[in-house]
């Protein structure tokens, strides 16, 4: 029976072109939008690294004080004076610093012109905090941390480029004027948002081209090339009046395995506070914060309030073609009350007619599904054109948007169609056969 | 034209009626903050910015190898001096930054040395003697900075500078009165900075939102830095040379030292791309909202063809009897047209208050402005006149039914 009324429901469809072809395209715009800005909105609201996200926090200390803080928030980074005491003090099963660096490499030796190279400056730590995979070798050793050694992990992009593609683990590379040794390759990995470093605010960024130790990038007086904020005197003579400064600019991250260790961390920030005040460079009772990944991308509002309008003015447009919709389906329906009485009165019951109408309607969705599919696709081509270039690359017309959209589509139409198909069953067959 | 008979037909189609006040409602409610996003973003990005846009580009200049600071400032001066030797290019300045950048340096400015709140904030330009003639700007007090007055000074340095220029807007912002000129302030320092000129309008370096309260407002501190993010050398070529200059300056520097990096890709700019770049956001959104207010009203306009042709439909027969009982052509089409006023109304009233509604959220969500009324007055008269325009093919079609209809059955 079901087979059948999908056939009538087809041919229906073809009874009042117009009035077909209007619910089509409204289901099929707004479903179009709807998807497109989903898209987006998807791609930048994810969650980068979803079976860790809450065993990696970033802790957070008050070092500019009460009148000075982000209306009583602590600052979004570490001084680096704050940031090597947590080193210093190792309470995490795993724990890295990291900051933006930006460097200059030879790809074709000496004699070729010079290109820039970005990257992080990160603790050995780093690599298996964030399983960042490896094509070949491996990240370094908390020795070499110590040991300020002169090493590199490169993107299997930037090993491309300068090694061709070959294990280049072993070999030296000259970064600033200074040889680094190859010790590991990482395959492709940019997690989006780039969650450990949302404070440079380069969320959506391209991956980046290599890792080097942090204590080896102090050393070579590599500064920051990410955010660098400062509170109160900035009179800086020299670079280490600067690092001494509560200039907040370094992104430290620690592993905890439990909410137990969590705890036990936050209460060790509480007492790093408190000791800080004793010793007189604070100023104020112990301020601080340990967000896990969720938490922080929430905090630091990485997706972009333009991501989150368009989405909402999309979703209240596809709520406007339903209603519309529902006015159009109720039309069409009550147009074929004399229908529906004689079914009625030849023994139909109202259940058939529910049924009935409700497959009619989703032939009508199935078909704004098919177009509005087509529409965001379109759409997908022109999405450059609404959001920035490096959130608009990550929108992409996959299976399961597919699938949504279609989905969305039918279900929304045949929810649409519930009233006018109440309507339809509640026809008096009586009234009808008379009036005919 | 009599309203209640027009009423009391209503309450036999209810729902119908319902939909379309609601989607008219709805329709208001979406079309007006769409209106005003689409004010607010393209009045943003028409702001101006105060220099040469037509003739400025923008070279990201950094170094390869990591010399002395000593020797890394003669190379910048003799760049420089390099640069406004060529023939399409009317002046160059190094600078940590420029407008619409994204990024950007900015400092708290306060008033006295003992303050810890800050008086305000301003952007942080720094720049030789030439920088003001480069970026176009217009002095409108004081003096430019003399040649021996540009200091020197490293990577994460930062020493106060005893001369400084600034603009207007920050000028004002510091002394109302308009007595800045001569007066001094302190920038993150315990050293006085003190106004030697005022220039008329300098764009930030930033145009998010949390700068809209420091808008325009910068100073320009007589200062050349080996800036770890690279150095800026701001080129503004002669009227017309744009392209040349663009051409020839990468191969000067080139020429003066191999051992730099000019990215291909974003290395120079020009202002137009500058420009482009800044906005790109704000231009997206005005043209996703203004495609979805045009869609949507169309859809709006569908709808209400479509249910009033199939009301048209459903009454035939009562059109020809009050046709048969003398009723004119004109009669019958102002019904329809009265009877689709009345559900307008109806649903702007409601669409008003959801206007509003969603603006109020959307200010405490997105740190958007209050809704003028003039774009809910704007969004009225158009949903008016398109329910009256949709309204209008139906109701011909209703006043051309014959009066002969009421004698026949369907």
């Amino acid at each position: 029976m079901l087979a059948y009324y999908f056939e009538l429901g087809l041919r229906s469809l073809r009874r009042n072109p117009m009035l077909t072809a209007l619910m089509v395209m409204a289901i099929g715009f707004g479903v179009a939008a709807s998807m497109i800005t989903f898209s987006v909105f998807r791609a930048v609201s994810g969650n980068p690294i979803p079976d860790k996200s809450s065993q990696l926090f970033t802790p957070q200390i008050d070092n500019w004080g009460p009148q000075q803080n982000l209306k009583g928030e602590p600052p979004d980074a570490l001084s680096y004076t704050d940031a090597m005491a947590l080193m210093r003090a190792h309470q995490a099963s795993r724990q890295t610093l990291l900051y933006a660096v930006h460097v200059s490499v030879m790809p074709g030796g000496s004699r070729s012109l010079p290109v820039g190279a970005n990257g992080y400056a990160v603790y050995g730590d780093f690599f298996p905090m964030f399983e960042v995979p490896f094509r070949y070798g491996s990240g370094w050793s908390t020795a070499d941390d110590d040991g300020r050694a002169a090493v590199v992990v490169l993107s299997e992009a930037f090993n491309q480029k300068m090694f061709g593609n070959t294990d280049s683990v072993g070999r030296e590379i000259t970064l600033n004027g200074h040889d680094y040794r190859v010790v590991g390759v990482a395959r492709h990995w940019n997690p989006q948002p780039r969650f450990f470093a949302a404070f440079d605010g380069h969320d959506f960024d391209e991956p980046s081209d290599f890792y080097v130790p942090f204590t080896r990038a102090l050393d070579m007086q590599i500064d920051t090339w990410g955010r660098n904020s400062c509170r109160g005197n900035v009179d800086f003579s020299t670079r280490d009046a600067w690092l001494r400064s509560n200039c907040v600019w370094v992104m430290p991250w620690v592993e905890l395995d439990s909410a137990a260790d969590a705890a036990r961390y936050r209460q060790f920030l509480e007492s790093y506070a408190a000791d800080q005040q004793r010793a007189g460079r604070f100023g104020w009772a112990p301020n601080v914060r340990l967000r896990n990944v969720v938490q922080w991308l929430e905090y630091q509002k990485v997706v972009p309030p333009e991501t989150r309008i368009s989405l909402l003015v999309a979703l209240g447009f596809f709520v406007i073609c339903l209603v519309n919709t529902i006015g159009l389906l109720l039309a069409k329906f009550m147009r074929r009350a004399g229908e529906i009485g004689v079914r009625r009165a030849l023994g139909a019951a109202r259940s058939e007619i529910y049924k009935q109408f409700l497959v009619e309607a989703a032939t009508v969705g199935l078909a704004g599904g098919v177009l509005g599919l087509a529409l965001t696709a379109l759409g997908m081509l022109g999405v450059g054109l609404l959001f920035q270039p490096q959130i608009a690359r990550l929108a992409h017309l996959d299976v399961s948007l597919m699938a949504m959209t279609l989905l969305t589509a039918i279900v929304a139409t045949v929810l649409a169609a519930f009233y006018p198909a109440w309507r339809a069953a509640h026809v008096q067959p009586a009234w009808q056969l008379k009036s005919n | 034209m009599q309203i209640k008979p027009i009423l009391s037909a209503m309450r036999h189609h209810k729902a119908g009626v319902m939909l379309i006040a609601l989607q008219i409602a709805l329709t208001l409610a979406i079309v007006c903050n769409a209106l005003f996003i689409i004010q607010q973003r393209l009045a943003h990005l028409s702001e101006p910015t105060g220099i040469d846009e037509a003739n400025v580009f923008v070279i990201s200049n950094q170094w390869a190898n990591q010399s002395s600071e000593q020797q890394t400032d003669v190379q910048i001066q003799a760049d420089m001096a390099a640069l406004r030797r060529l023939p399409s290019v009317r002046d160059a300045s190094p600078s940590d930054s420029y407008p619409l950048r994204g990024d950007g340096w900015d400092d708290y400015i306060m008033l006295t040395p003992e303050q810890t709140e800050k008086t305000t904030d301003a952007d942080v330009y720094l720049g030789d003697e030439h920088l003001l003639d480069t970026l176009g700007v217009k002095l409108i007090a004081g003096r430019n900075f003399r040649a021996d007055e540009v200091q020197r000074i490293g990577s994460r340095q930062n020493v106060a500078s005893p001369v400084v220029i600034v603009t207007k807007a920050l000028a004002d912002r510091l002394y109302p009165d308009g007595s800045a000129l001569g007066k001094s302030f302190y920038e993150m320092s315990k050293t006085p900075s003190t106004i030697i000129g005022i220039v008329d309008l300098l764009q930030n370096q930033s145009v998010g939102t949390w700068k809209s309260a420091y808008a325009y407002q910068s100073v320009i501190r007589p200062l050349r830095q080996d800036n770890s993010d690279g150095t800026f050398y701001i080129v503004r070529a002669k009227p017309g040379q744009l392209t040349a200059a663009m051409r020839e300056v990468p191969k000067a520097l080139y020429a003066q030292n191999r051992m730099r990096i000019i990215d291909p890709k974003d290395g120079e700019l020009s202002f137009a791309e500058v420009r482009k770049q800044a906005y790109e956001t704000d231009r997206g959104m005005a043209i996703l909202m203004g495609i979805i207010s045009v869609v949507l009203l169309a859809i709006t306009a569908a709808g209400i063809i479509g249910l009033t042709s199939f009301w048209v439909g459903q009454r035939r027969r009562q059109i020809g009897v009050r046709r048969a009982l003398g009723a004119t052509r004109g009669d019958i089409l102002s019904y329809f047209l009265t009877e689709n006023l009345l559900i307008s109304v109806g649903g702007v009233l409601v669409g008003i208050v959801l206007a509003i509604g969603i603006n109020l959220w959307m200010v405490t969500q997105f740190e958007m402005a209050r809704l003028s009324l003039i774009y809910v007055l704007i969004g009225v008269v158009v949903l008016l006149l398109l329910g009256q325009g949709a309204v209008l093919a139906p109701a011909r079609r209703a006043s051309n039914v014959p009066p002969v209809e009421a004698t026949r059955s369907v």
